[in-house]
């Protein structure tokens, strides 16, 4: 693809239309040649300007409903969304089912809410740098809301919640998930805990459990996504963090550290290949102390010890 | 980034009108899943117009649609129109479900590129996807 086709498609990404923007999208996570072309010719203003809400927690809490519900608040107010829906690849054929969508049908035909599903495709810095091209490309053709709904497995919620300027940890009743025994990092990195299905038994309950180990209680809100019941609290609660944000720097900060992980993501990335070739030309014989061997074969590469 | 393409087939897997019954899409998204493949669903319901957009917004290679209810002839074709008006005319329809013989060239003349009757085997079904996958992908100047 020529550059000049590169040049037509961006036009077509800030003219807001969905199959550039889509494709756009599938280039840089397919790795094309033209990935980095892309990138760095979007525009920065859409992209300091849009909010980034990262929702996560368990299978079936209730995510993609939750979203559904979302997009609707944010389209009363007029704005132009992107949902970026993750799941993790079959780890043994490298494909995956990607049905989050069928949650949020009520707006299959808005032409302003753009649903993009993504797959893990079993990378790890990769990930956070397919969401985060995806985030960029759709706030060029014109989301300033973007939603990142992933399943709240391994290091795939961490990721998002860098990527995230606020992040909804969703939880329900009667999914047998023991508070205690969540991972310990994510109660306190969310920004909002969600008690979701609050028409459900057992959700008063999981809420005041919520609010004697959260950090703060205010932070614990209900919903009920079926219905929509709690999601005018839900959004205004988002509201008001995002102001307060933006207003005491939190929002900056947060970016520059997302950008400082995201750069050494990519680092790591173009370091492996070769690292991989490296390494046979060390010709190494067996060792008690591998590590010895790691510092070799960065020196070999140019990178003395610190 | 690197310079190596990654691409993966994507495809939707779509259940256009009003009867229930997913089990047959079901069944061929978890084949071509297991094949590899990334599988949009869409659920069952929809219109022709929300699997186009759908199409569009997921940037899928083909779509493949399953029909029961008898309402092939005026679904399957109204898919590739929805396709044609949004600007996608590229993007292959697939069928399957139960569809008599006498239909299949009725509806290859409206424009489905593969049409699946019943007994149709999951290989040949998950090598139509592959095949339409790569026709797809030499055909697109972007
Ligand atoms: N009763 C009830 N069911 C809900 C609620 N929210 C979602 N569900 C249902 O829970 C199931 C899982 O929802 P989904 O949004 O797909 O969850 P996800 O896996 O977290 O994205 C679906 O059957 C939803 O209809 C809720 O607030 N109350
Ligand atoms: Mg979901």
């Amino acid at each position: 693809m020529t550059s000049a086709a590169i040049a037509s498609l961006l036009e077509r990404v800030h003219a807001r239309d969905p199959r550039a923007i889509s494709r756009a999208i599938s280039l840089v996570e397919d790795n094309h040649p033209q990935a980095d072309l892309i990138m760095s010719s979007l525009a920065k203003e859409p992209i300091e300007k849009m909010m980034v809400i990262g929702i996560t927690g368990p299978p079936g809490a209730g995510k993609s409903t939750l979203t559904g519900q979302l997009i609707s608040r944010f389209r009363a107010e007029g704005q132009r969304l992107g949902i970026i829906a993750i799941d993790p690849s079959s780890p043994i054929s490298g494909g995956a089912i990607l049905g989050d969508r069928v949650r949020m049908m009520q707006h299959a035909l808005d032409p302003d809410v753009l649903v993009r599903s993504m797959a893990t495709r079993g990378r790890l810095g990769g990930l956070c740098a397919a969401a985060g091209a995806t985030v960029r490309i759709m706030a060029n053709g014109g989301c300033s809301v973007i939603i990142i709904e992933t399943v709240g497995v391994g290091q795939s919620e961490m990721d998002i919640i860098r990527l995230a300027d606020l992040t909804l940890l969703v939880l329900a009743p009667g999914l047998g998930d023991d508070i205690q025994a969540m991972k310990a990092g994510l109660l306190e990195v969310a920004d909002l805990l969600v008690v979701n299905k609050a028409d459900c038994p057992g959700s008063e309950s999981l809420a005041l459990d919520l609010e004697s180990v959260a950090p703060d209680r205010s932070r614990v809100c209900q919903t009920d996504a079926l219905t929509g019941r709690g999601v005018v609290e839900l959004s205004s609660r988002l509201a008001s963090l995002d102001a307060e944000h933006r207003a005491d720097g939190t929002r900056t900060d947060r970016r520059v550290q997302a950008q400082e992980r995201e750069i050494v993501d990519l680092a790591i990335e173009l370091l492996r290949p070769r690292l991989d070739l490296a390494v046979s030309a060390l010709h190494s014989e067996p060792s008690t102390n591998p590590r010895h061997l790691a510092h070799e074969l960065l020196l070999r590469l140019g990178i003395p010890d610190a | 980034m690197t310079t190596d393409t990654t691409h993966k087939n994507r495809v939707l897997i779509g259940k256009a009108g009003l009867d229930g019954h997913d089990r047959g899409a079901k069944v061929i998204a978890r084949a071509l899943r297991d094949h590899g493949f990334e599988v949009i669903y869409t659920g069952i319901r929809r219109t022709p117009e929300e699997i186009a957009a759908a199409a569009i917004q997921e940037d899928v290679a083909a779509v493949g649609l399953s029909s029961l209810s008898g309402a092939h002839l005026r679904l399957f074709p109204a898919v590739v129109e929805a396709l044609r008006q949004a600007g996608a005319s590229d993007i292959p329809v697939l069928g399957g479900g139960v569809i008599p013989r006498e239909d299949v060239p009725l509806l290859i003349e409206a424009g489905i590129t593969e049409i699946f009757t019943p007994g149709t085997s999951v290989a040949t079904i998950v090598k139509a996807f592959t095949e339409a996958c790569a026709t797809h992908r030499s055909g697109r100047t972007l």
